[in-house]
């Protein structure tokens, strides 16, 4: 059994084939120009991981959003079951980058943290 | 009447305006203005939320806010003077600027300018696409402002035309934002967005790509029903057999980036055809001297690490300038599109980095720069693409042999 990826590393794309034992366990890559390419196929086939970068609602803020991403990539499987929560989480401003703004997601030992800082509105302040 | 005099005023607040802003400070510069006519500094980082910046400056994956943080940052304990929410109205080749905000017009003048106004996204218009004019089309960027910024889905059913890195990026942004991107239609038999960004397209989202396709008609009166999609032929020309219709309430356009510069041309600047940018020496110098152009503005960069490491360029060379004894004229032959800088007027320098692009595809092809026939660098790559940017480096050896004009040659491989 074979597999057939495209490595992402560079522009060259490598067309990487993976061949596979019974288990489904890579016995051998070929295809690749280099080591990243192997270690790429391999992370690809045991557990696909990906950083996810999307946005969070802020209540008082003096923007309406503050961008976040994970803090390490996680599990491909898991991504929009992560948008889930995050879309129905809500924030309270002051909010600044690298605010861990939901601890250990899903249980994946992933934090989401803000990439930007969303200060207090000036109007909230008045009040 | 003029108020204020400054040694350096930096157009524009983004990467480039940061960094050659933060740059000419750090080497001696003082009374440095920077304008920005947003309302925070950043430029288009602010919505770029995705990773993948700062790679080679700070062998990091940054997000873009990140990046710009980064930048920000170091504006903390330099004299700057930043004008937020300011435009520069007015502005002529002695280097006196009319700029309105808030408080009123206020004209100014500075020893020397560093051009940083980044570039704008090409629109439907100019693809010359037919179709009524209802509500629902967007250009990418600015679908991406709308999401990334205020929180608002522009749509439910998506076309994207073109798949440039900021289409494709929105394609996977609107998908995990649950639209339905139905199709990513390319004119070109390729892709100029990254391959990490194709791949994750397709294969991580299941959002098909067409090829050699293109966008025949905008259908709809009030809001978007759908377009008109057909194959083309090698000239680039729809089949009209091929046309069919796909539903959807947004149409995306991501066809390329321009320049913007109209304060360049208002100043009589000479611009270059091909880059749609000022014509500039190694210094990075305009026709016009004292005033530098660097990042977006000058050529469309695919990578935000390169228009900072230009703007410090521009900044340094301003402070290093020395006189103008020569001109050497770079030119280059049928595969390449363009080539910056296009002049140089001093070899006694350093290093001296060309930035260019190619015109296809081409594999296993071999970089040739001469001068007076004779060849000064060469090398191999193994792919170019007109998506890339390309930079090399000429050290002081090299330049040592420069004669007369250069010319840059890609020289491809018959059996490729």
């Amino acid at each position: 059994m074979n597999k057939e990826l495209t490595c992402i590393n560079c522009p060259i794309g490598c067309h990487l084939i993976i061949e596979l034992d019974q288990d489904q366990k890579p016995i051998q890559v070929t295809g690749n120009r280099c080591i990243k390419g192997k270690e790429y196929a391999i992370q690809e086939l045991s557990e696909p991981k990906r950083m996810l970068t999307t946005t969070m609602r802020v209540i008082n803020g003096e923007k309406p959003l503050v961008s976040v991403r994970t803090s390490i990539p996680i599990a491909k499987d898991l991504i929009f079951q992560v948008m889930d929560i995050i879309d129905n989480t809500k924030l309270k401003a002051p909010i600044m980058i690298g605010d861990i703004l939901i601890p250990n997601i899903l249980r994946s030992n992933v934090d989401i943290i803000a990439t930007s800082n969303n200060k207090l509105a000036i109007n909230h302040l008045d009040k | 009447m003029i108020k204020n005099n400054y040694q350096l005023v930096v157009i524009g607040g983004g990467p480039a305006g940061l960094a050659g802003a933060i740059t000419a400070y750090e080497n001696g510069l003082s009374n440095i203005l920077i304008i920005e006519r947003n309302e925070q500094l950043g430029g288009i980082l602010q919505q770029c939320i995705h990773n993948g910046f700062g790679l080679h400056l700070f062998k990091e994956e940054l997000t873009g806010p990140e990046y710009a943080a980064r930048w920000i940052q170091q504006l903390n304990d330099k004299k700057i003077t930043i004008m937020l929410n300011t435009t520069v109205i007015d502005i002529n080749e002695n280097k006196e600027m009319t700029i309105v905000n808030e408080t009123g017009l206020t004209h100014i003048c500075a020893e020397r300018i560093l051009l940083a106004m980044g570039c704008r996204e090409r629109t439907r218009g100019a693809i010359l696409t037919p179709g009524y004019r209802p509500a629902g089309i967007f250009t990418a960027g600015l679908a991406q402002k709308l999401v990334n910024i205020y929180g608002y889905l522009p749509g439910q059913e998506i076309v994207i035309v073109g798949s440039g890195d900021i289409g494709l990026i929105m394609a996977r942004r609107l998908t995990l934002e649950r639209a339905k991107v139905k199709l990513i239609t390319e004119i070109m038999p390729y892709s100029s967005g990254l391959i990490r960004n194709i791949v994750q397209c397709q294969e991580d989202f299941m959002i098909p790509l067409r090829y050699n396709t293109t966008i025949t008609k905008i259908c709809g009166q009030d809001r978007v029903t759908g377009v008109m999609i057909a194959n083309v032929d090698k000239d680039r020309k729809p089949i009209k057999e091929t046309e069919e219709f796909i539903s959807c309430d947004t149409v995306l356009f991501s066809v390329g980036l321009i320049p913007e510069n109209e304060l360049s041309q208002k100043i009589g600047i000479s611009i270059d055809p091909i880059t749609k940018g000022p014509i500039v020496d190694q210094n990075l110098e305009t026709s016009v001297p004292g005033i530098y152009a660097c990042g977006n503005v000058l050529h469309v960069h695919d990578l935000v690490d390169n228009v900072s490491s230009e703007a410090k360029r521009a900044a340094m060379s301003m402070i290093n300038k020395t006189n103008k004894p020569i001109l050497i004229n770079v030119s280059f032959d049928k595969n390449i599109r363009y080539v910056v800088p296009q002049k140089l007027t001093n070899l006694n320098i350093n290093e001296l980095i060309l930035s260019f692009r190619v015109k296809n595809v081409y594999r296993q092809a071999m970089i040739s720069v001469k001068s007076n026939d004779m060849v000064i660098y060469s090398q191999k790559k193994h792919i170019m693409t007109p998506g890339e940017m390309i930079q090399i480096k000429l050290i002081s050896k090299q330049l040592e042999m420069i004669k007369d004009d250069l010319f840059l040659s890609i020289e491809v491989n018959k059996n490729e």
